[in-house]
């Protein structure tokens, strides 16, 4: 069964909203429902924001309302330098049961967790590959790692306890790409990188939009189990730097690293814990799993390096060229309902096609001069004078002659009706007719007013 | 993180480990990943394990060759038994402080195989800890004695991969234990070959115990400086750092035995089975190493 009904959980993050413009573009994906606390930070079509934080009570509300079918949860935290480690704990333990909890709604039939290499670890008595069946050799010592052990493992929880449900664990390598901002950006946008002396460690790293694809295909496949997302080729550090065009010097020692960081963070430059273990150590993941389930990687690590090195060049030219993306609530309802967008570049958001847009503008007039009711009427004038124009009494519509009616004459009444009404015709709709674009119209009212309770 | 496994006096002794059958192995697949295993890029200086061609290059053609050729001068016999194609684990008795073995088995790949292979020499992960070892090490083409390491060198990529399973136990052991065969770990060895269905190569070398003996160790400079040991040679230590390389001109013999062949799937399961090859493969090696002990003339001239 493919996938039809999206929510993503953290849709204000860098990878929910990369994930969310993907899927925009699927035809077979008919509503990405996206929550998070904060506002969104890249620009969506048809996506659907909810501002909502992981409160599973009212995350379970928003997977019974649209249907979800399938969940993706973008929001672990997997850089420590971003946020607090308390935070992080929140967000990735506490945060990832909750959507746990929301998720186990019987509509629910997949489950796409993203998760990060940092699982692994850093050790000496690593393989020098990892494969997804392999435990971690050590217990975890830095935060993050402890804070995604964790979050895995309630994760396995769920997949145990919800046989029903196709759960993907994601495991991503250190992602590196023109767009994206992390660690490791940081510190290879460096003049001079910082290594530690005699150490050149493997790294292995996956580029921006290979993780929106795999993330993507995921959603899209439903692959149950353990992947590891990481680029083919395991480059050495030196490597890495030298294709970047830097230089590098053995500033951080061999013995007290830890407090050589500290040191260069009261310079400016933070260095995680979890980084300073790859840069002793390293790491590499065998991809092969996920390769074999039909995925491509476009971009192999050294392209991705590459990539990252003409992104550094061209930075201090288009510094400050392009404005970020700011996210208005009122507008982007009003480029999503209202009926006097009419630029064809816009009106793909309705989820409409142009001509049914005209169609229904066209239907709504109509119906305000076939009864009588001034063009700009009141919502409850407008159900008032449909109702009786559906029904022809003063009564509402009897169910007989709603079946009779066109879909876009029901779409156009949509807008006018109370939410339980709506429920109650959805319901009709889908014990009787089963018309999609009914259907979706409807869900489509619901969603915006679950986005927007009415003040 | 590696902070925790610090001592004031420096790095901890590592764990000693064997090629222990255990967990860390991949899952056993029904389908074969071998034909999504990442391409070769040539414009890379390293390959995926670390191993670069110009330092392994620039060491072969210097202080490897030299003293192949002209130090040990070397002697190989049976290289007919390496295979020349498809994954072989070649298993060799082990001695010496800075194992001169390893390197020369590599070298006579090089020099007189009619198909010359890299071979891949398991280290013991103290390396990858250890500064300047870490950097090092991996780009002269050893990688950590990891099970899935030699599984994944051996099966899948079908390279040849060289073991010690005497481990730390045959380096360390003292000129007057010479050419006494140390236990051959838990067999881990022999589950690896198994699993991956490729044959194991029993290797003999005689030589390297007398251009490296080991007289004593300190176990007081082994905690101060965090290496696996630290022994007394006759160069090591008041030559320094540098005097590990000190050997002396002893004649190096090298024989190739009859390889081990394991074709059916899952032998590695029957415990007893890997014992007993273990077991065979040992006695092979000894055997052989007596008898060219007891054929040399001279340890220096052979």
């Amino acid at each position: 069964m493919p996938t039809r009904r999206v929510l993503i959980t953290g849709l204000s993050t860098y990878w929910g909203g990369r994930l969310a413009q993907a899927l925009e573009q699927d035809e077979r994906v008919e509503a990405i429902i996206g929550v998070d606390n904060r506002d969104p930070t890249r620009e969506l079509d048809r996506t659907e924001f909810v501002r909502v934080g992981t409160q599973h009570a009212l995350l379970r509300r928003i997977v019974e309302a649209a249907e979800i079918d399938t969940v993706v949860d973008s929001r672990l935290v997997v850089d420590s330098v971003t946020t607090s480690a308390r935070r992080a704990h929140e967000n990735n333990v506490i945060g990832t049961m909750n959507i746990l909890a929301a998720s186990s709604h019987s509509t629910v039939r997949r489950f796409v967790f993203k998760s990060s290499a940092h699982y692994y670890g850093t050790a000496q008595d690593d393989p020098a590959f990892f494969t997804e069946s392999m435990p971690r050799p050590h217990s975890p010592s830095t935060p993050i790692e402890k804070d995604i052990v964790e979050a895995e493992a309630s994760v396995r929880d769920f997949a145990e306890k919800n046989p029903q449900v196709t759960t993907t664990i994601m495991r991503f390598a250190n992602v590196l790409g023109p767009d994206v901002r992390t660690s490791h950006t940081t510190l290879f946008s460096l003049p001079v990188v910082p290594t530690i002396l005699g150490f050149d460690p493997r790294y292995q790293f996956v580029h921006e939009d290979d993780v929106v694809v795999a993330l993507a295909h995921t959603v899209q496949e439903g692959l149950p189990g353990i992947y590891n997302v990481a680029a083919d080729g395991v480059l050495a550090l030196t490597e890495v730097i030298d294709l970047l065009g830097r230089r590098w010097a053995p500033l951080l020692p061999p013995w007290g690293t830890g407090a050589a960081a500290s040191v260069l963070r009261r310079l400016g430059l933070r260095i995680p814990p979890e980084m300073l273990g790859q840069l002793r150590f390293g790491r590499g993941l065998d991809n092969r799993n996920l390769k074999a389930t039909g995925f491509e990687y476009r971009y192999t690590t050294r392209e991705t390096v590459l990539a990252l090195a003409e992104h550094l060049r061209l930075h201090p030219i288009l510094r400050g060229v392009r404005e970020p993306y700011r996210y208005e609530r009122e507008v982007e309802d009003f480029l999503r309902w209202s009926p006097h967008v009419s630029n064809p570049a816009y009106r793909s958001r309705t989820g409409l096609s142009p001509e049914e847009t005209v169609e229904l503008r066209r239907l709504h007039e109509s119906y305000g001069e076939r009864v009588g009711a001034p063009q700009a009427g009141t919502a409850l004038a407008q159900a008032e004078a449909l109702a009786r124009a559906a029904g022809g009494t003063e009564t509402p519509a009897p169910v007989e002659r709603y079946d009779d009616l066109d879909p876009e004459d029901v779409v156009s009444l949509l807008g006018s009706l109370e939410s339980a009404d709506l429920l109650a015709l959805r319901d009709h709709e889908r014990a009787r007719l089963r018309r999609p674009r009914v259907l979706a119209a409807i869900d489509g009212v619901l969603a915006q007013r679950e986005a927007a309770p009415r003040t | 993180m590696a902070e925790a496994t610090r001592t004031s006096l420096g790095v901890r002794e590592p764990e000693v480990k064997d090629i222990a059958p255990s967990a860390t192995l991949p899952a056993r697949r029904d389908d074969d990943l071998r034909p999504h295993l990442p391409g070769v890029e040539p414009e890379r200086q390293v390959n995926d394990w670390g191993r670069s061609e110009r330092v392994e290059g620039l060491l072969d053609r210097t202080l490897v060759d030299f003293f192949y050729q002209y130090w040990f001068r070397c002697e190989i016999e049976g290289i007919e038994n390496v295979p020349a194609a498809g994954g072989a684990l070649l298993v060799s008795n082990h001695s010496g402080a800075l194992p001169p073995d390893a390197p020369m088995i590599g070298k006579a790949i090089k020099e007189e195989h009619p198909h010359p292979r890299p071979l891949n020499i398991t280290v013991e992960h103290f390396f990858k800890g250890y500064p300047g070892f870490s950097m090092l090490i991996p780009k002269i083409g050893c990688v950590a004695a990891h099970p899935a390491n030699v599984q994944r060198l051996l099966y899948d990529e079908q390279q040849l991969v060289l073991v010690f399973p005497e481990g730390r136990k045959g380096t360390e052991k003292v000129y007057r234990d010479r050419y006494r065969l140390r236990r051959f770990g838990r067999g881990g060895f022999v589950v690896a070959a198994m699993r991956a269905r490729v044959p194991i190569v029993p290797v003999c070398v005689v030589g390297a115990e007398e251009a490296a003996p080991i007289f004593a160790h300190l176990n007081f400079m082994r905690r101060l400086t965090g290496l696996t040991y630290f022994p007394i040679t006759p160069t090591f230590p008041h030559f320094g750092l540098l005097g590990m390389l000190g050997y002396l001109p002893a004649k190096f013999k090298i024989r190739f035995l009859e390889p081990f062949h394991f074709e059916s799937e899952r032998l590695d399961e029957d415990k007893a089975l890997v014992q007993t090859v273990a077991h065979e493969v040992r006695a092979r090696i000894q055997e052989n190493v007596w008898d060219m002990v007891k054929s040399r003339k001279s340890v220096w001239f052979g």
